[in-house]
């Protein structure tokens, strides 16, 4: 890699970076920096994620996708040292505002990681985990709801026979598939996935897609991906990022076809990566 | 180095490992064999279900002291577990602060505290202030002898669970200590476990602690409060005496000790296999 000039020095909150497409904002981020320790590792990051949509976040390793979407619903807290500055608004509410409710955030704001992490639990357990820390014993209202996840996550078919079953039977498309369903489950507005395929292989990734596409009908998603094909397939928006900024943020058809800056274009055509 | 130095090289390492390994193992053969050897033959039915006799007396069996044993095995089980296992827990969840440190070397220097140590300690704080030996002080000086094996077992095989386990449960908005008890304890069950087996096993063969804690008794008796049997005093007072009855009395009581830990090992094992076939396809 050769570029370490040439950062864009756009401050934060350029138009370009601003301009939303549609819909209202539910994610507003506003010069968010992240620390580990004394390393910085996202600075001023400014962006507005709209509702019901795909925002896909690309970028080369390291460049703080992962930590910046791991801020949405604050996971980097468990993290000893690390610190975060600026503000991320859901609906207009300061999640970093002292006093937030972070149990509360969390179940507003599911997440699927990167490395599928089923509980060593039953199929039913694992999707009825978010709904009993919640609160609901009902078994009746536990099977629906559990049945309506597993549905909406694709899944329903291939497991409603051994729903009692351990979890960590399923194949990896399917553990992953089942984490959706888990995190569904409790109805969450804001789906994050940390590269949910990148583990899978092309069929089972095709299915995640296929599903993700399917439910930003009802969430807010955001996606981090390594894979440029994945981004431009299901994102509406995509934001690059580079050594912790972002350096350019727009509809996936613009940052793919015509992108501003000279850097995203040679990422996304494969120059550098 | 040309390639016929090394494999001579590599002949010479692997035999002198295989001569380690053999060196570590004779002993174990021997003190198994020669205690088969000696206390099969004096095992019968009797020796379960009978009661010590008095010298001169032929027979007589130790069925007091088995039961002894369990009882005081049972006790200190019930005191260590809780106070090992939450230890332990706590260790894991916060294992880089100041506290955990202390606690942690606290538990590393009560391992090594010898056991006769450990008695005295019982002995002044449960046997002195009510002025009589019983199987609770017995229990109670096994228990601290077994924490810090079930405190350090615990920690370990809790920060073993990989740390997707409990992001998973965080982001489905489980607080820590939910996140603990419900996820993260369950997946490392069949460590603790075992380590709680090793434990108990580890403290079934101490003798020391029990002298003059939980004492003895030639008579039947489940009372906590009062003295207990139990199978090591009376393999100790036996193979001490002068009488070649109780010898055989003593070799038999040593088998059965030996089975009793062999037993717990086996029982640890299948418990954790089992546990790891509902764990996994």
């Amino acid at each position: 890699m050769t570029i370490t000039i040439a950062m864009p020095s756009a401050p934060p909150g350029t138009a370009a970076v601003r301009e939303i497409e549609s819909g209202a904002a539910k994610i507003s981020v506003r010069d968010f920096d992240f620390f580990y320790g004394s390393a910085q590792v996202l600075h001023g990051i400014t962006l507005d994620i709209p509702d019901q949509q795909v925002t896909a976040l690309i970028g080369p390793s390291g460049c703080g996708k992962t930590t910046f979407i791991r801020s949405i619903n604050r996971m980097n807290d468990i993290i000893p040292e690390a610190r975060a500055k600026g503000t991320i608004t859901i609906d207009g509410r300061d999640i970093y505002a002292p006093g937030t409710d972070v149990v509360a955030l969390r179940r507003r704001v599911g997440m699927v990681f990167q490395k599928s992490n089923p509980f060593p639990k039953s199929i039913f357990d694992n999707v009825a985990y978010g709904l009993r820390i919640g609160g609901l014993t009902d078994k009746r209202s536990l099977r629906e709801h559990v049945e309506k996840s597993l549905i909406r996550a694709a899944l329903w078919d291939e497991v409603k026979d051994r729903l009692d079953d351990s979890a960590l039977a399923l194949s990896g498309g399917q553990q992953q598939r089942l984490c959706i369903a888990r995190a569904l489950a409790v109805d969450p507005e804001i789906l994050l996935m940390d590269e949910p395929a990148s583990a899978l292989d092309p069929t089972a990734t095709t299915k995640i897609e296929e599903l993700i596409w399917e439910l930003k009908a009802n969430y807010t998603i955001v996606i981090v991906t390594h894979n440029m094909q994945q981004a431009a397939r299901v994102s509406d928006r995509t934001a690059f990022f580079m050594l912790g900024r972002v350096v350019e943020y727009s509809d996936t058809k613009t940052i793919f076809m015509n992108p501003k800056e000279k850097m995203t274009e040679d990422y996304v055509t494969g120059r550098f990566g | 180095m040309s390639a016929r130095r090394r494999k001579t090289v590599s002949a010479i390492a692997e035999g002198l490992c295989a001569v380690a390994v053999i060196l570590a193992l004779l002993p174990l053969a021997f003190i198994l064999f020669y205690v088969v050897k000696q206390g099969a033959s004096a095992l019968n039915w009797a020796f379960f279900t009978s009661m010590p006799k008095p010298v001169g007396e032929p027979g007589g069996g130790m069925g007091n002291a088995i039961v002894g044993t369990l009882i005081l095995i049972g006790l200190a089980a019930l005191f260590a577990v809780p106070i090992g296992c939450i230890c332990g827990i706590h260790l894991a969840e916060y294992r880089d602060s100041r506290f955990s440190s202390v606690v942690r070397f606290a538990a590393d220097v009560l391992n090594g505290v010898p056991s006769i140590v450990i008695g005295i300690f019982a002995y002044g704080l449960a046997v002195l202030p009510v002025k009589r030996f019983s199987a609770m002080a017995g229990g109670f000086a096994l228990g601290l002898l077994m924490i810090p094996v079930v405190v350090r077992t615990t920690e370990e095989l809790v920060r073993l669970v990989p740390s997707g386990l409990r992001e998973g449960a965080l982001a489905l908005g489980a607080s820590r200590s939910r996140a603990v008890f419900t996820v993260i304890v369950p997946a490392a069950l069949p460590g603790i476990l075992t380590g709680i087996l090793v434990a108990t096993a580890r403290v079934a063969g101490e003798t020391a602690p029990l002298l003059f804690t939980s004492f003895n008794n030639r008579f039947w008796s489940t009372n906590i409060a009062q003295p207990i049997a139990s199978l090591t005093v009376q393999v100790f007072t036996y193979a001490i005496s002068p009488y070649d009855d109780w010898h055989r009395q003593a070799w038999a009581g040593a088998f059965l000790l030996v089975m009793i830990i062999l037993v717990l090992s086996i029982v640890a094992r299948l418990a954790v296999r089992r546990l790891e076939q509902m764990n996994r396809p």
